[in-house]
């Protein structure tokens, strides 16, 4: 657990530095990679099967139907400032929709790609 | 007898079948509007609403909800998992307000069911509500409570506030 907390902090940072610096051994946070990133589908469902292809929109549990408030910190200013949160939805939804955890790489290009949207 | 007795063992009566029946365990639907019947803890609203309504602690038995959390990490087809110390603390709440075991009728605890839909209580109110209309674009499936329970969002399923799209 503690390795996966200091992977989330070292995402958050990634991510809210972005193209200035990345940490040492990563490269700098994309926000085209984490567009490609949201967009792919694992077996079933990509993030955008939830969070829909603009994230800046609200989305919808594709299974229970439960409004999802918008993932763009742009519009959303609750979003990305978590460090717990961050982690733990991640952890969940790289496993829903990949079957496996997001690297610290991807984490951070996508944060990066929600962080990129303008309202 | 005379005449005082002749008319209060008939109010004496009726007073203690009153209270007979208020002590009967209301239903579910019935207890409805009462906010010592509605409990709450901010963690479980918090974890368990996220995704879907948080399901009322009495619409499952204790051993429902064990086996629930027992499995987070596979929870109806997607990952739910938690820190063990805050799933630990929303079991307690679960299990604590659970609703009564039924010895003579509940099946073993390895055997409880997991869907709320598949109890006997929600089969029977929900008996009216065709196939079609779980599937539908306005509700999707029977775990959407709030596509035609209005509040249920704060925990109300009254009867007065179902709207069926």
């Amino acid at each position: 657990m503690k390795q996966v907390r200091v992977a989330a902090l070292s995402v958050l940072l990634l991510g809210a530095i972005g193209p200035v610096a990345g940490a040492p051994g990563a490269d700098q946070a994309s926000p085209a990679r984490g567009a490609e990133i949201f967009r792919a589908r694992g077996t079933d469902w990509s993030c955008q099967t939830c969070h829909t292809a603009d994230p800046r929109n609200p989305g919808r549990h594709t299974v229970t139907g439960k409004p999802i408030e918008p993932m763009a910190p742009a519009v959303n200013a609750k979003r990305l400032t978590d460090p717990g949160k961050i982690e733990k939805w991640f952890r969940r939804n790289c496993k829903d929709v990949f079957a496996r955890e997001c690297t610290a790489q991807e984490q951070a290009d996508v944060m990066a790609y929600l962080r990129s949207l303008k309202p | 007898m005379n005449v005082a007795n002749r008319l209060l063992r008939p109010i004496a009566l009726a007073c203690g079948a009153t209270v007979m029946l208020a002590l009967v365990a209301p239903s579910p639907a019935a207890a409805e509007g009462q906010s010592k019947s509605r409990p709450s803890n901010p963690d479980w609203q918090q974890e368990c609403g996220s995704c879907h309504v948080a399901y009322p602690p009495r619409l499952l038995s204790a051993d429902s909800w064990r086996r629930i959390m027992a499995s987070l990490g596979r929870h109806f087809g997607v990952d739910a998992s938690l820190e063990p110390a805050q799933s630990a603390a929303i079991e307690s709440f679960l299990v604590a307000n659970a609703r009564r075991p039924r010895p003579e009728s509940d099946p073993p605890a390895a055997e409880a069911p997991l869907r709320i839909t598949e109890t006997r209580w929600f089969v029977s109110e929900h008996r009216r509500i065709a196939e079609a209309k779980w599937r539908s674009d306005a509700v999707g499936s029977a775990s959407n409570c709030a596509a035609c329970h209005l509040k249920a969002e704060q925990g109300s399923f009254s009867e007065r506030d179902i709207r069926v799209p």
